[in-house]
């Protein structure tokens, strides 16, 4: 009884808190620490500053209408293709038992460690026009070009195709952590109204997963957004190609900036529309008895039909790419293979290694300041902060670039004038600019994650650790850490398959004598040596393969009162 | 101890040797590395190299200022060595070795940048469909006979853009806009993928005729790749405006930047890039022409005859090159 | 078959262990029943059963004269048209409690849906709180929306799984009653499971209780308290000490305090070694009385002290007294025997 009042009376008094208090009452060390990660985002908004008139109005008269309305097909397509692929399987997996459905539910990741390129340049290798599919179609018929159809897959469609089939997994991810929290009463009552399994999944289940679905489907706008090996490759002209161009074929950095800050104003808006349409329904459950979620068996054309659906993302985004990659390898690895091929993949680990720990921490960090502190400059600096996510790894580079040599530049010339010493760069040109450049574009990953996993943590639960006298390192150890754990590997080991993935910040900020396999595949697939590329190519999605298999089990293990 | 290692890779510029020499290289990898070895084992210089995009290169090395740790930016094509040098980032080299092995045309007349090896834009046909009577010059592309028959990559493509720039330079903007409408309006299908694509497309059907650089039909016919070699077979070369100005050209080439803190060695560098050793290498490796008229081309290159080379000032490519893009724009060559 | 729901022989085990042996029961039109017993009796298993959530090995589950259940045939859920108020509630926590009341209501057009909400949020005093989040609800209110929610689309049978478990327990038995006069004000058959006779007592007509699957008695609750048919029933519906002793004849039994008289015949053979039931109500406070006992333990009960009573013999007794009668512990108190009709059991 006492316990109620008190949980009532919470948020009358959090209501007296004002605005002002809100506002002043920030954390120096995450106002510092989202400064730092927002220079290159701010040095990208501070393009906004010098309008290029000119170059506007040539863009505005020839191309943008063309990169905006392919920017949004493209977000449709694959947000569209990326739900169908993610949720569906990702509800069969959790409900039903059919043939093989333990094993889709880990294998079902896979494609996430596929590279959006990679995959682009495996499909194209295979059914272009020039492809063994299609030459094989027209020796067998006599047919010529022109006498049949052929889905083209350097396309709109295509690279549709092509990043639905690697996004999916985002999706799938966070839908079936949602499925497998969801309590099974709710499920159940849904059915004695009158709902049968159809009807559960669409009025009930799907509404209380939409939270997790959004975010993962707001990691996919931006993934598709920042991407621009794919549609560069299939020749689609998106803002993000656009920038590209803007910048490397008309010299013009500073309008380049612009069309990406703009693209950032797409993100942000979408992110707010996202947030304000759900700002009534709280999504939490009321309920926290979980009866077992019992699986139901189905029956034999149930089950094979059922495996077909959660069997195409699967063979699509995956065997069907990596047994062409392999194909290809068969033929090159040879001339491939060697001391420098280990040394890029140790190079690659390395920095996907570093990387994901720093954003773990950094998330980490940034999730409890907020936790302690509802400061809105905190809750905007975090904001500001994740969307790097929808930058390309390009713009990210340069906003990196400009900042840290200005930086160097100033110390030397400050020592020059005072000591006539030469620092010459200190950090320009190290690994840790490219670290640096990854944490900005990375770090919306393990905020998102490590704030929803610590957001399910009630302050309740803090308090009762704490009448039992456990100082707040140990509540943080013995309490949050266990309770979190699972959604902790999952923010550490999605940074770092993003990081693995990586290319165009990494081409741009690396140093001396430093590459990666994602450079590599690169520089192969740009000379248009596919076969050679697979190589590398391969060994990315097969050190991607592992995280993933564990976010996985991670996942399956988490749901309360299961072991 | 690793630990420590880790940390100080992670915060440490790189220490300099005594003798070595730093490259930022829009040129791959593996088409510059086995030549930088042999430097290296020729002089005892050490050679350190950053691959990445020409402009993500210049936009490096703008920001880093006179601090930069490169001394040399190697790039595949000339519009990018004009877009250094007019970003004030080249010094002058004074080389006598340089300046004799290097046509006049395919070095800055300021001694900024050089030439290093040569390539040609060409126009690849498929026999069996196109009467090579009825191929003539670039400007002939334009045509309404080839209208759906043309395959040519991007305008985003650096070679494009220097061979409208070309076409620029010879015939003024309007000429040369309206020439490429009627360019566009004769391709086969938006335009996609890399030169090697357009071979296989030609080879496939796709279309009758297209526009590569020579070196990319060169590797397919020598590739261990069977399909590849098959495609390339399908297919034969022209070399285009022979009665006119000839073939458009491009160099891929090299500047020493003015901060350059190795100058000696880099210029040590650029000329052995000149020797007859290192200009082979190119021929041979990756069929390309060799800057030094002396060298003999790969056979694949020979077997393509003799042909006339347009002696255009490649300077004038870089000046034309933003208008190029505008325009490329203007037309809808995607 | 007059019976609303009509369970026939049910029998269900789960990985080889029995959970429901053999049930039988039947509850009437609008007929309020509680299936009683302790956790894990196998009572909430019955009430999914007539769900559709379980399926059983045997038996059948009728509704309304509609065999929705046998071992070859199972209707679903879904079909079975009932209602049911699960334990934590499980409100759609993303819905509205007016959204989450109409949620069953798939076939009726606007007007109807308007109609039937009105009715129940009046009947339930939902008003203030309609366009609320289940969130924001107090225990009580999260029952009566879910209960609305249960009954909105007119169920043949409504089922309650421990209605009262998430509730405060100085609560629980007022809401009961209100509970009560809701459902017989909709007159709909109603069915439910608690673990708690005086939630059983306020709410049901009739009562199960339950032990290990088995259905041990079907009765009103005055004829389980007064009557009950085994001792594992006595024991578990109201307080009470056994005791024991021999039959003398059709009225008395022979015990340690005594010869015990009741007014009405049993049926045990004479000589028969039994147990007798003594309820608290049993054994009245007399100060007159010759048979005195210590006080061992008092529990105030308001109205009444519930005393423990330790007998010279050492045998342990309970007995209700008016509160004014505050004895102090270790006091001698004066007891005598009330019975009007005699629980016994065979000796084990």
């Amino acid at each position: 009884m006492l316990a109620t009042r008190a949980a009532q009376a919470l948020p009358n008094a959090l209501a007296f808190k004002t605005v002002l208090f809100k506002l002043t009452n920030w954390n120096p060390a995450l106002v510092f620490l989202s400064l730092l990660f927002s220079i290159p985002l701010a040095v990208v908004f501070g393009s906004l500053f010098f309008p290029e008139y000119e170059v506007w109005a040539h863009l505005r008269a020839t191309v943008l209408t063309d990169y905006i309305g392919n920017s949004l097909a493209l977000l449709l397509g694959v947000g569209f293709f990326s739900l169908l692929l993610g949720v569906i399987p990702a509800w069969m997996v959790t409900m039903y038992r059919f043939p093989l459905s333990y094993q889709l539910e880990w294998a079902l990741l896979l494609p996430m460690s596929m590279p959006a390129y990679i995959i682009a340049y495996s499909y194209t290798g295979a059914l272009d026009v020039a492809g063994p599919l299609q030459t094989m179609l027209r020796d067998f018929t006599g047919w010529q070009y022109r006498d049949y159809w052929f889905p083209e897959v350097r396309s709109l469609g295509g690279a549709i195709a092509m990043l639905s089939l690697v996004l999916y997994p985002y999706i799938y991810l966070l839908a079936r952590a949602a499925f497998i929290e969801q309590s099974v009463c709710v499920l159940e009552v849904s059915r004695t109204l009158g709902c049968n399994a159809i009807d559960s999944f669409r009025r009930v289940a799907l509404p209380l997963a939409r939270p997790a679905i959004m975010v993962g489907l707001s990691l996919v706008v931006m993934e598709t957004l920042a991407d621009y090996g794919t549609v560069q490759y299939f020749g689609v002209s998106t803002f993000t190609t656009g920038i590209f161009r803007t910048w490397f074929g008309l010299g013009n950095s500073l309008a380049a900036a612009q069309l990406s800050a703009l693209l950032l104003v797409f993100v942000a808006v979408f992110l707010y529309l996202e947030k304000r349409s759900r700002k009534q329904a709280r999504y939490h459950h009321t309920s926290s008895t979980y009866s077992s979620l019992m699986q139901q068996r189905l029956t034999r054309g149930q089950g094979f039909i059922a495996l077909v659906i959660c069997a195409v993302p699967l063979v699509f985004g995956f065997i069907i790419p990596v047994s062409l990659l392999i194909n290809w390898a068969i033929d090159t690895y040879a001339d491939v293979l060697g001391k420098d091929f280990y040394l890029l993949l140790f190079h690659s680990l390395l920095l996907a290694f570093i990387t994901s720990a720093l954003a773990l921490a950094i998330a980490l960090f940034m999730a409890y300041s907020n936790r302690n502190n509802q400061s809105l400059l905190n809750r905007i600096m975090v904001r500001f902060v994740s969307m790097g996510y929808a930058i390309p790894g390009t713009v990210i580079a340069v906003g990196v670039l400009i900042p840290f040599a200005w930086f160097d530049n100033s110390i030397d010339t400050l020592l020059m004038e005072n000591l006539n010493i030469s620092s010459g760069l200190l950090i320009s040109g190290t690994l840790f600019t490219l670290v640096f450049a990854y944490l900005v574009r990375f770090l919306a990953v393990s905020i998102n994650t490590v704030e929803a996993a610590l957001g399910k943590i009630k302050p309740v639960m803090d308090e009762v650790a704490k009448t039992t006298g456990m100082r707040a390192v140990i509540i943080v150890k013995r309490i949050h850490i266990p309770m979190m754990r699972g959604s902790l590997l999952t923010a550490l080991l999605l940074v770092f398959v993003d990081v693995l993935k990586e290319l165009p910040a990494t081409l741009i900020l690396r140093p001396f004598n430093f590459n990666t396999l994602a450079v590599r595949t690169y520089e192969l697939a740009n000379e248009e040596l596919l076969a050679e590329a697979a190589v590398p190519a391969l060994a990315i999605v097969i050190a991607g393969i592992i995280p993933v298999i564990i976010i996985s089990n991670s996942i399956s293990r988490s749901r309360p009162g299961h072991e | 101890m690793n630990k420590l290692l880790l940390i100080s890779l992670l915060f440490v510029q790189q220490l300099s040797f005594a003798a070595e020499v730093n490259i930022y290289s829009a040129r791959k990898e593996a088409l510059i590395k086995p030549l930088l070895e042999q430097f290296t084992k020729e002089t005892g210089i050490a050679v350190n190299i950053v691959t990445g995009k020409a402009d993500t290169l210049l936009k490096r090395l703008e920001v880093e200022g006179k601090n930069t740790p490169a001394d040399i930016l190697l790039t595949v094509d000339v519009a990018r060595l004009i877009r250094a040098k007019d970003k004030g980032l080249f010094q002058q080299v004074d080389s006598e070795l340089l300046n004799k092995v290097i046509p006049e045309n395919y070095r800055d007349i300021d001694k900024q940048w050089f030439g290093l090896s040569l390539r040609s834009r060409v126009i690849i046909y498929a026999p069996d469909r196109v009467n090579i009577n009825d191929l003539d010059s670039y400007i002939d592309l334009a045509d309404k006979k080839w209208a759906n028959l043309i395959c040519v990559r991007s305008s985003s493509n650096v070679y494009n853009q220097s061979l409208v720039a070309a076409m620029i330079a010879n015939y003024g903007i309007e000429k040369t806009e309206r020439w490429a409408t009627g360019l566009v309006n004769n391709f086969a299908r938006p335009p996609k993928g890399g030169d090697r694509d357009q071979i296989k497309a030609v080879a496939a059907g796709v279309c009758d005729i297209a526009l590569i650089n020579n070196y990319y039909l060169a590797g397919m016919l020598e590739s261990s790749q069977e399909s590849e070699v098959e495609a390339a077979n399908k297919i034969k070369l022209f070399w285009p405006n022979q009665d006119g100005r000839g073939a458009h050209m491009n160099v891929s080439g090299a500047g020493i930047l003015k901060p350059a803190k190795h100058k000696k060695e880099a210029i040590q560098l650029l000329e052995f890039l000149v020797s007859d050793y290192a200009q082979q290498w190119y021929a041979d490796t990756n069929h390309e022409y060799s800057i030094n008229p002396e060298i003999e081309s790969s056979s694949v290159l020979r077997s393509w005859g003799k042909f006339k080379a347009d002696d255009l000032n490649l300077g004038l490519l870089g000046k034309h090159n933003t208008d190029a893009v505008l325009l490329m724009d203007r037309v809808g060559w995607k | 078959m007059n019976n609303a729901i009509e369970i026939k022989n049910i029998s269900l085990s789960i990985e080889g262990r029995p959970i429901l042996e053999d049930v039988s029961f039947g509850v009437n039109e609008a007929g309020i029943a509680c299936l009683l017993g302790p956790s894990g009796c196998g009572k909430t298993t019955l009430l999914r059963c007539i769900a559709g959530f379980e399926r059983p090995h045997k038996g059948e589950v009728w509704i309304k004269g509609i065999r929705v259940s046998n071992p070859v045939h199972h209707l679903p859920v879904e079909q079975r048209h009932i209602g049911m108020v699960f334990q934590d509630y499980a409100l759609f926590p993303h819905m509205s409690v007016k959204d989450n009341i109409v949620f069953g209501l798939k076939n009726l057009n606007a007007k109807r849906v308007m109609q039937r909400l009105d009715e129940l949020v009046a009947l339930l005093s939902l008003e203030k709180h309609i366009n609320k989040y289940p969130h924001s609800l107090s225990g009580g209110q999260q029952q009566r929306a879910a209960l609305a929610r249960a009954m909105a689309p007119r169920p043949s049978v409504l089922l309650l799984d421990e209605p009262f478990a998430s509730l405060d327990i100085e609560l629980r038995e007022q809401i009961a009653r209100e509970l009560r006069q809701i459902l017989k004000h909709d007159g709909i058959t109603t069915i439910m499971v608690s673990h708690n006779q005086l939630e059983a007592f306020a709410m049901a007509d009739v009562i199960g209780v339950m032990n290990e699957g088995e259905l041990l008695q079907w009765d009103t609750a005055f004829d389980l308290y007064h009557e009950p048919k085994t001792a594992v029933v006595a024991d578990f519906v109201g307080e009470g000490v056994f005791i024991s002793g021999e039959v003398i004849n059709d009225k008395e039994v022979k015990t340690e305090i005594g010869v015990i008289q009741s007014t009405v015949a049993h049926e045990t053979g004479v000589g028969t070694k039994v147990r007798v039931l003594l309820r608290p109500d049993d054994i009245l406070h007399d100060d007159d009385s010759s048979m005195t006992a210590r006080v061992t333990d008092k529990a105030f009960r308001g109205a009444e002290f519930l005393y423990t009573l330790e007998l010279e013999s050492g045998l342990r007794v309970l007995s209700l007294v008016p509160s004014h009668h505050d004895h102090p512990m270790n006091e001698p108190i004066g007891i005598r025997l009330e019975i009007d009709h005699l629980v016994i059991f065979p000796e084990r």
